[in-house]
């Protein structure tokens, strides 16, 4: 399946993008496609510290399974306001 | 018309905020205003820079202001926040909120900027005269 991922802030500088497309297994989870983004940029890794999930716009889990079409986004801590 | 949930790179006008909620019925509209600080943790800061996951931010928006009604005695809720680069004295973000009566209102928009700094996908930057940095250590 392919989902398309979508950086924010330090995680967006930490890898040079926005967003990018990736394969993964089906059965994936979002930590999987987490694990998968740093393997391709290791600057993720090491600028995230604290990161959570969204799937089509929900938090979740790091453990919910994706879906072919999904979006993922991983998020830094948040500092709106 | 304003809508009362708006991401904006635009500067925010608060009283068109508070307007997206009056109503015959309300006795009360409290409105918060957040502004940029020239301070941070004892570091003197120049700007900031407001990054936001637009699509999910409208969402946790609504979600806001949907926790907010079920828990206080409220007639509506509105929030604006800024996106971009802002300058010491710009309006980062206005929540407003109607009730019948002052208790609510304070209490409601109390709540909702508290979930704001909590849930929403966005994000600061702070440039100070050392640099740049994301802010990630504090909720």
């Amino acid at each position: 399946m392919h989902v398309t991922i979508r950086f924010f802030a330090s995680h967006r500088e930490a890898t040079g993008r926005e967003s990018f497309v990736i394969e993964l297994e089906d059965g994936a989870t979002a930590a999987d496609a987490f694990a998968c983004a740093c393997a391709e940029h290791p600057a993720l890794g090491r600028a995230a510290s604290a990161v959570a999930f969204a799937v089509n716009l929900e938090h979740v889990s790091p453990e919910t399974r994706l879906h072919d079409g999904d979006e993922v986004a991983f998020l830094p801590p948040v500092a709106g306001g | 018309m304003t809508r009362p949930f708006v991401l904006s790179s635009e500067p925010l006008d608060e009283v068109a905020v508070s307007q997206v909620v009056e109503q015959p019925g309300c006795g009360a509209i409290v409105t918060f205003v957040g502004r940029v600080r020239n301070e941070s943790r004892g570091d003197v800061v120049e700007r900031l820079e407001y990054e936001a996951y637009p699509e999910m931010v409208e969402a946790k928006f609504e979600e806001i202001a949907r926790e907010t009604r079920e828990k206080f005695a409220i007639l509506g809720v509105a929030i604006h926040h800024r996106i971009g680069m802002l300058e010491i004295g710009d309006v980062s973000v206005v929540i407003a909120v109607a009730a019948a009566h002052r208790e609510p209102a304070f209490d409601a928009c109390r709540y909702a900027i508290d979930r704001l700094k909590r849930i929403a996908p966005i994000w600061k930057k702070e440039f100070t005269p050392d640099g740049a940095v994301w802010v990630e250590d504090r909720p």
